[in-house]
């Protein structure tokens, strides 16, 4: 299956843009956020045109499409990652609320399961985005349990597992873990960490906002306990993310926000909640940015999820060659195209991220430079900050010789080649 | 091409040489301030000493890890605040930060400025406007502390 990459570009209205006075725009900041179809732009103005009412508790007739809508888009979700059944599928604001809302209601539990306290440990690794770390220190100092990590191997970006034995033991009630690296690309071994989890017991929850995108996951294969993503990287809207967990857990954790919709029953004392995946969805949800959510799905099921896969592999194995061909580039993680994700950081010698940023930028060529909210990563790689282009179903091979000549041409600027 | 008008030959030349680096003594107070958005960090020494009326600014020294607007930023601004009485020192901080604001409209003061004018093309680019102003920041955060701990 191949993919035909001149007609996606046209579904991506902003591809035609000019930047920096006239340049063409090459977008290679996806793993920021991933630009937006046409279709998806225009379901969104037709639920604001059409179909723009409250779900679930509206009684009339837009009130019933926009919840058909919604719900709709909660039963896409589903089927996108293998779930069993659509309830279980919470929609969050984005991934960093979903591990915030486990880690809360894990912080909420009294009893069960859930319930944390000292002596208890929570195993994460040290390649986590900020979102799979910070929620879970806070979570350790509301209840007194341990925090504990799995470290990189070095430059490879691969996770120390020889220490899975020991850190993973019968004290370990979660261990919390991104699927691919958003700095390194790195594609870990999940089931194999999960194995070891459940053998003693824990969850384990998934970060899964840079693999969604990229390529066919399915809960049930991974052995994810919960499994996050986030819309916006996806080819959908900002403020829309979802958080998938196995039922039986959903219907024992205790609540994390409370308001409208998550309740059954109020009483000015006390109050009963509705079953999942209500119970996690208190307030107006954001309905447009799920309904274009789903529409983005749709979207890439379409186009088709292993073609995606296979044209962002060309992408990348070109561009892992291009830069490894440039003296002075210096690429975190695996040099190769196996077991790997297309978003590449790299160290340029003698011109900080920010300098390669801009030079890249006044060429119509969209980076990131940063830590890219890895900082403990970059801080165990010995980098003060990297320089990051990932790329998505839209880029061409065209754009990744775009960014090695952008690279030449910052160190020539910089007189460092 | 705009690259030119941002990274202005001072700039690159204080970047590749920069002045007053590497921590001295004696000092008052040390700061150590970080961008987080990108990791950019510096720390630096203030040191004061009388001078008539007021206080002065003795010495600054610091250590810093950053793109070449931050390090040659700080490295511009020890060279230009050094021997200042602290409220010249601020009105300068402050004539700075307001050209920084200036999304490209301002007409820099030399008088005032003196090599720091050649920062007047980062203020058309927001995302780089704290990287110019990291260094400028600590002193003021260090000169501050410098001066209750006089007190």
């Amino acid at each position: 299956m191949t993919l035909d990459v001149a007609r996606i570009r046209k579904d991506f209205p902003i591809l035609d843009r000019r930047v920096r006075g006239g340049q063409p725009l090459a977008y290679l900041d996806s793993a920021n956020t991933s630009q937006k179809p046409r279709q998806v732009i225009d379901a969104l103005t037709e639920f604001y045109e059409r179909h723009n009412a409250n779900i679930h508790r509206a009684n009339h007739e837009l009130g019933e499409e926009a919840t058909e809508a919604y719900e709709g888009a909660r039963i896409k979700a589903a089927q996108f990652i293998g779930a069993a059944d659509e309830t279980e599928v919470i929609f969050t604001k984005n991934i960093s609320e979903g591990i915030n809302l486990v880690a809360y209601s894990m912080g909420n539990a009294r009893g069960g399961r859930f319930r944390l306290g000292p002596g208890d440990e929570i195993v994460i690794t040290e390649m986590e985005h900020h979102s799979n770390i910070v929620p879970w220190q806070m979570l350790c100092e509301r209840t007194g349990a341990t925090l504990r990590w799995f470290k990189v191997t070095g430059w490879d970006g691969q996770l120390d597992l020889s220490a899975t034995g020991e850190l993973i033991n019968e004290r370990t009630k979660l261990v919390a873990l991104v699927h691919q690296s958003n700095v390194l690309g790195t594609v870990n071994p999940v089931r194999e960490i999960a194995d070891a989890a459940h053998a003693v017991g824990a969850l384990v929850l998934v970060d899964a906002a840079q693999s969604v995108p990229h390529m066919p996951v399915d809960v049930a294969g991974l052995g994810a306990d919960f499994l996050g993503f986030t819309g916006h990287k996806l080819c959908g809207p900002t403020g829309i993310g979802v958080l998938w967990g196995r039922r039986e857990l959903l219907e024992e954790m205790p609540p994390f926000l409370g308001g409208g919709e998550m309740i059954e029953t109020v009483w000015m004392e006390r109050s009963t909640y509705a079953p999942p995946p209500h119970k996690f969805e208190a307030g107006t949800m954001p309905i447009a940015q799920a309904v274009g959510l789903g529409v983005a799905m749709d979207y890439l099921n379409e186009v088709g999820r292993d073609a995606i896969h296979a044209h962002e592999q060309q992408l990348l194995a070109r561009a892992l060659t291009q830069l490894a061909g440039i003296e002075g580039v210096r690429i975190m993680g695996p040099l190769t195209p196996a077991n790997r994700g297309a978003a590449i950081s790299f160290e340029v010698d003698g011109v900080h991220p920010h300098d390669v940023g801009q030079v890249l930028d006044e060429h119509g060529i969209a980076v990131r430079a940063g830590h890219h909210c890895a900082w403990p990563l970059h801080r165990a790689l010995g980098v003060q900050a990297s320089t990051r282009a990932s790329f998505y179903l839209y880029n061409t091979l065209d754009e990744v010789d775009a960014l090695a000549a952008g690279i030449r041409e910052a160190q020539r600027f910089f007189a460092v080649a | 091409m705009q690259l030119e008008s941002l990274y202005q030959e001072i700039i690159l030349d204080h970047y590749r040489r920069p002045h007053h680096k590497g921590l001295r003594e004696p000092y008052d107070a040390e700061v150590r301030h970080v961008n987080p958005t990108c990791g950019d960090e510096v720390t630096l020494r203030v040191a004061l000493k009388d001078a008539g009326a007021e206080p002065a600014v003795a010495d600054i020294s610091y250590d810093a890890l950053g793109c070449s607007i931050s390090q040659a930023s700080v490295s511009v601004m020890s060279e230009l605040i050094i021997g200042k009485p602290v409220s010249e020192a601020l009105a300068t901080c402050g004539e700075f930060v307001a050209l920084m604001q200036s999304r490209g409209e301002a007409e820099p003061d030399e008088d005032v400025l003196g090599d720091a004018i050649a920062f007047a093309g980062v203020s058309k680019y927001p995302a780089r406007i704290k990287c110019a102003l990291l260094g400028w920041m600590a002193w003021k955060d260090a000169t501050a502390q410098a001066m209750r701990d006089e007190e």
